[in-house]
């Protein structure tokens, strides 16, 4: 099955839940979906006779990078809005097919669906998600830092992030 | 009873700690702790050009540095729409096949000594030494080449390395049969890893394994023939699976087993692909600033430990915007907690040596 098809298939039975699909960057289509249907859809990509997305290669938070930044009266830079994005790449081993899907989220209260009761591999994807960008994944099992130290501070992939002065009483050097 | 196993464990291949749950010797859950070797890869490519990149990624499975430039390089190339010439994919694959056999060789060398047989580890060692020299002759290094740049290779081979290549063949070859009879068939080995750590089919697929550790289970699924990338259609080869030849699929022992008739297939196609390198350059044209265009790729290629991804968003501008990478230890050591379930703490070693991990890409 081509991305088209697959994109009517799921227009015809989510709904608006599916957003778009971009076909013109260079390399693959990307559905766009609503952040709060994912596990529903998902699973449905999974079942389907048709589809049998079976694995999960990749999960990948990105930050868009359009936040609206704000240069404040003592210099220093606030930022406001934007989206953080969540990337699922399937591939189905029977049917020799894939997809990317793409969910966007607000910067200032990410939430997404976990993936986990499907495909058990998102399990360590979206706690790095939610280590590096704040992603906030309901229903995971247990959503705590992976990379990072426990008690690390901010999230380090956001655009926005800027390096801490001190950890647990140490200077961090540069 | 709650056990740390780690970080300063010889059999953890790194630094990670394993946090064992524990009734007597029964394991009822493991749950890995990782992040010590957390050097921020992802958040420095965000300040590097794409060419700088490269050596970079060298440094995640430093076992398998060929590789990882060759998935990097790869997804950059599809990103821009850049066609290498002939020359440089065969010799891209031909190292790519070389760092296959030198990577599986420290898996089965490093298997074998977890369990407690030392001499098949120091035997391997001196085969992967021969390998490593091949590499140093050609790129200056033994471990981190920064080999294959975008749009080409940073050196054009060696005039010896056709003669040197085909002498290593044909010396390695007959160590295989040696291998099997020092540790494949050791009776004691197969006590230790026949039927440990069984992973039905459709359980790895959901865990996310994938390579060496798939196949192991009685999938046949390799990139190279599923989804080929480079020139790797052009090869006459096979894909080994799992039939648990001494216990049940899936076992650690098919895991090992699987590795070992890979290395044989390995052989295969560098000898089909040494004779036929075309003459000419080793760099297509490439613009002095790689600026890709306005998108995202996701590009997979088989490494030696499983589907090693590259996820790349550019912005149009001189730097990625995102490169996430999909690591194949990072997800075989997700499985663990589920693989080690109900095992003695002895096969969680053997469990975790047949994963064949690599610290370095699990936490990048």
């Amino acid at each position: 099955m081509n991305a088209e098809e697959i994109y009517n298939l799921l227009k015809e039975k989510f709904g608006d839940a599916i957003l778009e699909m971009v076909s013109d960057v260079p390399t693959e289509p990307i559905i766009s979906v609503e952040p709060l249907k994912t596990n529903e859809i998902s699973e449905f990509l999974r079942d389907a006779d048709e589809l049998q997305f079976d694995s999960l290669m990749n999960l990948s938070g990105v930050d868009d990078n359009n936040a609206e930044k704000i240069i404040n009266e003592d210099e220093t830079t606030t930022t406001k809005g934007g989206t953080l994005s969540v990337f699922y790449h399937l591939d189905s081993i029977p049917l020799k097919h894939k997809i990317a899907i793409k969910i966007s989220t607000n910067r200032d209260n990410p939430e997404v669906e976990s993936v986990t009761n499907i495909w058990a591999s998102a399990n360590w994807h979206e706690r790095e998600a939610f280590d590096m960008y704040g992603i906030k994944f309901l229903n995971h099992p247990d959503l705590s830092r992976i990379l990072m130290p426990y008690d690390w501070e901010g999230f380090p992939l956001r655009k926005d992030y800027e390096n801490p002065e001190f950890y647990e009483g140490m200077k961090i050097p540069y | 009873m709650i056990l740390n196993m780690g970080p300063q464990h010889p059999s953890t291949h790194g630094v990670l700690r394993l946090e064992l749950v524990l009734d007597g010797e029964v394991v009822h859950d493991v749950k890995p702790h990782i992040g010590y070797l957390h050097r921020c890869m992802e958040k420095h490519c965000e300040v590097m050009t794409y060419p700088q990149v490269v050596p970079y990624t060298d440094r995640m499975d430093y076992l398998a540095a060929m590789y990882n430039n060759f998935g990097y390089v790869g997804a950059v190339e599809k990103l821009m729409d850049i066609q290498v010439p002939e020359r440089v994919e065969y010799i891209r694959v031909i190292m790519g096949e070389l760092q296959r056999i030198a990577s599986h060789l420290v898996a089965l060398g490093t298997f074998g000594l977890d369990l407690g047989a030392f001499t098949p580890f120091l035997y391997l060692f001196r085969d992967r030494e021969k390998i490593l020299d091949l590499f140093e002759e050609t790129c200056g290094a033994r471990l981190l080449y920064n080999y294959m740049w975008v749009g080409g290779l940073s050196h054009d081979i060696h005039p010896d390395f056709v003669r040197k290549t085909k002498e290593f063949i044909d010396y390695f070859r007959p160590t295989i049969v040696e291998l099997n009879n020092l540790l494949t068939f050791n009776k004691i080995f197969i006590e230790r890893t026949a039927n440990i750590g069984v992973c039905p089919p459709k359980e790895a697929i959901n865990l996310g394994l994938t390579g060496p550790n798939l196949r192991g289970s009685g999938i046949k699924f390799d990139l190279r023939k599923d989804d080929p990338y480079s020139i790797y259609d052009k090869f006459d080869f096979e894909i080994p699976v799992g039939e648990g030849g001494v216990g049940s699929v899936g076992d650690c022992w098919d895991r090992y087993y699987v590795r070992v008739l890979e290395v044989e297939q390995s052989l295969r196609i560098i000898e089909q692909a040494i004779d036929q390198i075309p003459d000419g350059d080793v760099k297509a044209e490439v613009p002095r600033r790689v600026k890709p265009p306005k998108g995202s790729v996701y590009h997979r290629v088989e490494a030696p430990k499983g589907e090693l991804g590259y996820f790349i968003v550019s912005d149009g501008t001189v730097n990625p915007t995102r490169v996430k990478v999909r690591a194949p230890s990072f997800v075989s050591l997700s499985a663990l907690g589920q693989m080690a379930k109900g095992y003695l703490v002895a096969d969680v070693v053997a469990i975790l040596g047949s994963l064949d991990i690599v610290l370095g890409e699990i936490d990048r």
